[in-house]
């Protein structure tokens, strides 16, 4: 079943892998971006992770459609976690269901990359330091000290 | 007309709220409202040419607000 939604609890990966997967698909790729404990050189100790909820809900059920219409009959789920996420916690998860394995990577690239440029989601990393910086992938960041 | 623009993450933080209201023309585009929010306190920390949503879609610069839309200003976006 193709859709995409915000979660505000743990991904459970073999849940998601039951959504998309169906007798007609010999490919099921899952897909996670989990929390890493180093950005830039700076020791990471979680991310907190927000959105324009209504809108980044939106963004992401359009991108599980177009990702599953690129590739004629596969399932597409997307969802993306928001709240306070420790080290290894999974802050989004995609899996692709499809007749064939070419078509399956093909899409999960695809709708990770739209995910990151597209959906109205917002990352402030905390450091081992104490401090808290919001994420700007376009290279600036504002900085802010810890409270 | 009064317009309410929703603020996120450190937009929301440079201005100190989540969400402003700015008084526009009734024939207000984006570049309106948001020459509107520049006049705010924290408002200088805001970029240029930030992306601006209308109604949760991405709008551009010469679209024009009408009573009632929900517009929101857009940080650089961090997903995934």
């Amino acid at each position: 079943m193709t859709g995409g939604r915000l979660v505000h609890q743990p991904i459970d990966p073999v849940a998601l892998l039951r959504e998309a997967a169906s007798p007609r698909h010999g490919a099921l790729l899952l897909f996670l971006g989990v929390v890493r404990e180093v950005n830039d050189g700076r020791a990471v100790t979680g991310i907190e992770y927000s959105a324009y909820e209504i809108m980044a809900a939106r963004e992401l059920d359009a991108i599980a459609h177009d990702a599953a219409q690129r590739a004629n009959g596969a399932s597409v789920v997307i969802v993306h976690r928001l709240g306070e996420l420790a080290l290894e916690e999974a802050s989004v998860g995609i899996v692709v269901a499809h007749a064939h394995r070419d078509e399956a990577y093909s899409v999960s690239r695809w709708s990770i990359e739209e995910l990151k440029r597209r959906v109205p989601i917002w990352k402030r990393e905390h450091y081992a330091d104490g401090t808290r910086e919001w994420v700007d992938p376009s290279g600036r960041s504002t900085a802010e000290a810890a409270r | 007309m009064p317009v309410t623009v929703l603020l996120f993450a450190s937009y929301a933080d440079a201005l100190g709220v989540p969400s402003v209201s700015v008084d526009v023309g009734e024939d207000a585009t984006v570049a309106d409202v948001l020459a509107a929010v520049r006049c705010l306190p924290g408002a200088d920390h805001l970029p240029a040419s930030p992306l601006v949503a209308v109604n949760q879609r991405y709008a551009a610069r010469t679209a024009r607000i009408g009573i009632g839309d929900e517009v929101a200003i857009i940080p650089p976006v961090a997903g995934g």
